[in-house]
């Protein structure tokens, strides 16, 4: 698996969320993302950087373009120093959230998406890494 | 773009801040020592020419004026007065909060404005000040080449000088561009999508943009209204212009389509695209107990059949 590009965003204020949307949407069509495939990433990416925003309290979002074998794909990490999660299966859970939303930001994302990964350590921070693989 | 304009402003007025009170804390050691009424003054005024002749070959040195921004007799009569400002306000002390540095606070000011009107950057905004240092301190240099203790001294204070002048003109040149993004701001609320008639009792609502933000809160405010003010029995949202539907967009969506129905009228929502469509599903969101439709016109079209209306074609299309 070979990284082709890199490029990482600030996530701490609402208006990054849009900023973070368009730089996935602009790598999407680089990579000739189909339209579904394109949207479905960037509504991924508009959930979990708010999340990043609104429970971490701001962090980073890593966008990666990836080779492996003939497959191109996009891999996205969202990273912050918030309070972290401390009952993964439960926020995992649809309609189940800490805030006032639907409840619905990261399992929604997790379906949106190939590979999903979520580290949390209590305290400590959050890194969730997403791809979609072409 | 003008967010990170807006943080490099704010690093560089922090490190002019942190250098002000420096030059501070070591201005006062020396006036404390020695109580000599400062020459800066005097010498302004005995070298207004010579310093301004100076400052224009820094400016133009480090780029200002180079270009057709600014030509160069303006920056010849910009120096030019500002000397003869600070050489009168100097006289009168160095507590730039008072009566006297009024008409050269002024001056700055009106100089930043102007900076940010033709395209300076903040960087280049600040050089009009800080390309003074050298020539001041040259001709410091020259005129008390032999008392060194005063040569310190008055260094110290001119440096202290320069440095709230450019603070003075950074905050400017800030406040400036606050301005000019608030009225974009207030601007962009006057744009937003405006609660359109489109037929007896049918109200559309054609959004554009990010769902997310302060605004959607207000157009979702404003439709209600329309509707009391308009008996409206059916209101269409057009999501056609938003680009993504995501699960906070859909939360705001479901609680107007809640809230309208609560008014006792009804609500349609159309502009879902095959993309939009597909995502929704996959991201979980319930929007069954919601009519949606993939465009205006078929939304139009259920909508007058939900209140009875016809719509029939009278001649054939040629």
């Amino acid at each position: 698996m070979a990284l082709v590009k890199s490029e990482e965003l600030p996530v701490r204020l609402e208006q990054d969320v849009v900023v973070a949307r368009q730089a996935v949407r602009r790598l999407a069509v680089e990579l000739k993302f189909s339209l579904v495939d394109q949207t479905k990433m960037v509504t991924a990416a508009s959930e979990l950087a708010r999340n990043t925003v609104v429970y971490g309290g701001g962090g980073t979002m890593r966008c990666e373009v990836l080779i492996d074998g003939g497959k191109s794909g996009l891999r996205m990490t969202f990273e912050d120093q918030g309070p972290g999660i401390p009952d993964m299966t439960l926020a995992m859970k649809d309609g189940w959230t800490s805030g006032s939303g639907l409840g619905m930001g990261l399992s929604g994302a997790k379906r949106l998406v190939n590979d999903f990964d979520i580290v949390s350590e209590v305290g400590k921070g959050t890194r969730v890494t997403i791809t979609r693989w072409k | 773009m003008l967010h990170a304009l807006i943080m490099r402003v704010h690093t560089a007025i922090q490190l002019i801040q942190s250098r002000v009170s420096l030059a501070k804390s070591s201005a006062r050691v020396t006036r404390e020592q020695t109580c000599r009424k400062s020459r800066i003054a005097e010498i302004l005024k005995a070298h207004q020419d010579d310093l301004a002749a100076e400052w224009v070959k820094n400016l133009q040195a480090t780029g200002t004026g180079k270009d057709s921004r600014i030509s160069e007799s303006q920056l010849r009569e910009q120096t030019k007065e500002f000397l003869v400002l600070l050489s009168e306000a100097a006289a009168a002390g160095g507590d730039v909060h008072s009566q006297a540095w009024n008409a050269t606070v002024d001056f700055l000011e009106d100089v930043s404005r102007s900076r940010v009107q033709q395209g300076f950057t903040s960087e280049e905004t600040a050089r009009f000040i800080f390309s003074f240092k050298q020539p001041l301190f040259a001709r410091l240099r020259a005129e008390l080449a032999k008392d060194h203790e005063a040569f310190a001294e008055e260094t110290w204070a001119a440096t202290e000088l320069l440095d709230k002048m450019g603070l003075i003109t950074i905050a400017a040149f800030q406040k400036t561009r606050e301005d000019l993004i608030n009225r974009q701001q207030q601007e962009m609320l006057e744009l937003s999508t405006p609660v359109v008639k489109m037929w007896d009792g049918i109200l559309a609502l054609p959004m554009i943009g990010t769902l997310d933000s302060a605004r959607t809160q207000i157009v979702m405010e404003s439709l209600l209204q329309r509707i009391v003010d308009t008996g409206a029995e059916l209101a269409i949202i057009d999501i056609t212009g938003v680009p993504t539907v995501d699960t906070l967009v859909a939360q705001h969506l479901l609680k107007t389509v809640t809230a309208i129905r609560l008014m006792g009228a009804d609500c349609i929502i159309s502009g879902v695209r095959p993309q939009i469509a597909q995502t929704i599903v996959h991201l979980g969101v319930d929007l069954q107990g919601v009519t949606t439709k993939a465009n205006l016109a078929d939304a139009l079209s259920l909508a007058l059949k939900k209140l009875g209306f016809a719509v029939t074609r009278t001649k054939a299309a040629n």
